[in-house]
């Protein structure tokens, strides 16, 4: 499984005059797009894809560079936003304990990262499939169990009224500071991702995934290494969580039912697991699908609620014509221009 | 960490335990009721280069196995420089010294050859779990780059693993082994698929490894296993069968039926 080879070339210390093009159209469109695109736009479709592209992120780096495929990863978010609406403030006040952000914040990242090292303990004894059937199981039992539970999650109608902090005397949830807030925890989190990747812990990581026999004869204990990688995603998993709480106002057990876990699956699919951009790429043709597709849908005299019917079909697309997602297919354009490139005069990047 | 240091904390630690690298007393693997080996009792001391030879499923690779770790043995107990290592997990017997080389090759084929040795040379040292990335003047990097020199892999240094020939792959799987302050290794059959000059170049580097290092090798090539050890164990069904020096070995009566002639099926 050689899924990251190219990127671990390319990745060598970079000066920033190596920065490809690419890099920095997509910098400038995403500074300024408050500049350009409407409320609805910048809330709605960019906040969303931020945070889905974090918490599929975090199944990008276990299943891409630890080779674990986990179906956890949207139940630790969702343990995330429920941390934050029980330590901090929100409607049901009998429950919420009404902590300072500064405070409850830290709590429930630490609280969701404890959850989805525990599972990745249980999950990282088994193999293939059945990572993906314990981890799903437990998924499952978060659900049932939040629906349940009346006495800390609230049960069926979970916790509304849940914001962000003001401040600095901004309110966090207009759009343009929620659209900047969300782009600057994607983008910190990406970046986390990239560097971590080059990190001892990331290597080992990726030698756990390619070859655990040979890493245990290297000295490595491969276990504690994979419960460890489960510890990293389920951080960046818990944010995207709280941010997608704070969208939202609300969390209940639907933010993590399983059509929302199967949902995290396919964007990370759809995008590309191989490297960290894949997840966005996943989370923002979900999202636009989701948006749109019911608009569409009516155009063609459709029921608006088949929205999932264009995304199934977007999803089995992918999947047939392209088994490494959007990414792969971008790598096999990038490959097919650069053999048309003449060898002698063309330029190598 | 340079590698005067290296092989002088691996003198130091050498000095200080017994004077066996590898005990193993009664080993013996059961796979359902067949006996991969059986009551198998070696000793090797430090610094000895032993060689290891038997017809195929005599139990050689099973051996290996049950000294890494990679499979617990059934009974009886093995020490390595004198600790019971019998039911410790793979890594930790690593951390003390033992190394192994792989019948096939068992390398990150996703990663470059320098990342293969960097990870080894991380595995048996701290920061394991480090977020940080390496400077350009780490210890470990450098120390990296003088073991792929010392199999002669500089050239090769940022290709992946995958691109690289059978050849340099088992050049690659030694330079992994020495990673770090091996005390003992286990070369698993190291000269397999490999051209004569290849194979000379093979005995080249393993007559040239620091005295204090002691290694086991499972060879076929009976002209490379006696031209790299100076003591033979002979396994025939999952037993020790013989020991003695390489000339005892090869002028047995008994090891020339069984082995060396063409006598067995």
């Amino acid at each position: 499984m050689a899924l990251v080879e190219e990127q671990e070339i390319a990745s060598k210390p970079i000066g920033i005059e190596r920065v490809p093009t690419v890099w920095w159209v997509l910098g400038i469109l995403l500074l300024t797009m408050p500049a350009w695109a409407n409320d609805f736009f910048l809330f709605q479709v960019m906040g969303w894809t931020f945070i889905l592209g974090m918490i599929a992120l975090s199944l990008m780096f276990l299943a891409g560079y630890g080779g674990m495929v986990s179906l956890i990863q949207m139940s630790v978010a969702a343990m995330g936003g429920y941390m934050v609406a029980i330590f901090g403030n929100s409607g049901m006040a009998e429950i919420s304990m009404g902590l300072p952000w500064w405070l409850c914040l830290p709590i429930a990242i630490v609280v969701a990262a404890i959850f989805g090292t525990i599972v990745g303990a249980l999950a990282v004894r088994t193999e293939g499939i059945y990572t993906i059937m314990i981890t799903l199981a437990i998924a499952a039992a978060f659900f049932y169990f939040t629906r349940q539970n009346y006495t800390i999650f609230n049960g069926y109608s979970g916790f509304n009224l849940v914001v962000p902090p003001m401040l600095f005397g901004v309110d966090w949830r207009q759009p343009m500071p929620f659209y900047y807030l969300t782009l600057g925890c994607a983008v910190i989190c990406y970046w986390a991702v990239v560097y971590v990747s080059r990190a001892p812990f990331g290597l080992a990581l990726q030698g756990v995934r390619d070859n655990p026999r040979r890493m245990a004869a290297l000295g490595f204990n491969v276990t504690a290494h994979r419960v460890a990688a489960y510890t990293f995603a389920s951080v960046i998993a818990a944010i995207g969580g709280i941010l997608l709480v704070w969208q939202n106002a609300q969390i209940a057990p639907g933010t993590a039912g399983i059509p929302a876990v199967i949902d995290i699956l396919v964007i990370a699919v759809v995008g590309g697991i191989s490297r960290p951009i894949g997840p966005f790429i996943g989370a923002l043709i979900y999202v636009l699908l989701r948006t749109f597709s019911p608009d569409v849908l009516l155009a063609f005299g459709m029921s608006g609620e088949r929205f999932k019917l264009l995304i199934g079909l977007g999803f089995l697309a992918v999947v047939f014509f392209s088994p490494d997602g959007v990414l792969g297919l971008w790598d096999r354009w990038r490959a097919r221009q650069a053999r048309r490139r003449d060898p002698l005069i063309g330029d190598e990047e | 960490m340079t590698l005067v240091e290296d092989t002088r904390a691996a003198e130091r630690l050498g000095s200080v335990s017994s004077g066996n690298a590898l005990e193993m007393r009664g080993v013996t693997k059961m796979f359902g009721a067949l006996a991969a080996i059986a009551d198998v009792t070696l000793t090797v001391r430090s610094g000895e280069r032993r060689a290891v030879l038997g017809s195929n499923g005599a139990g050689k690779t099973t051996l290996f196995n049950c000294v890494t770790g990679d499979f617990l043995p059934t009974s009886g107990t093995i020490r390595l420089f004198g600790e019971d290592v019998t039911r410790f997990p793979a890594y930790e017997r690593i951390r003390r010294g033992l190394r192994r080389t792989y019948q096939i090759s068992l390398l990150f084929n996703g990663l470059t050859v320098a990342d293969n040795v960097y990870l080894a040379c991380r595995g048996v040292s701290r920061g394991r779990f480090s977020f940080l990335r390496p400077r350009e003047n780490d210890a470990l990097l450098t120390r990296a780059d003088e073991l792929i020199e010392a199999v002669h892999l500089t050239e090769w240094r940022d290709t992946a693993v995958a691109n690289l020939s059978y050849g340099q792959q088992r050049q690659l799987e030694i330079a992994l082994a020495l990673a770090g302050a091996p005390r003992v290794i286990l070369f698993d059959e190291p000269a397999a698929g490999l051209s004569p000059t290849e194979r000379s170049e093979l005995v080249a580097i393993l007559n040239g490894l620091p005295g204090h290092i002691g290694y086991i090798i499972i060879e076929h090539d009976m002209d490379v296993a006696l031209r790299v050890a100076e003591s033979v164990t002979m396994m025939h069904n999952g037993r020790i069968f013989k020991e003695g020096t390489p000339e005892e070995i090869e002028n047995d009566q008994e090891v020339q039926e069984l082995y060396l002639g063409d006598g067995h099926d």
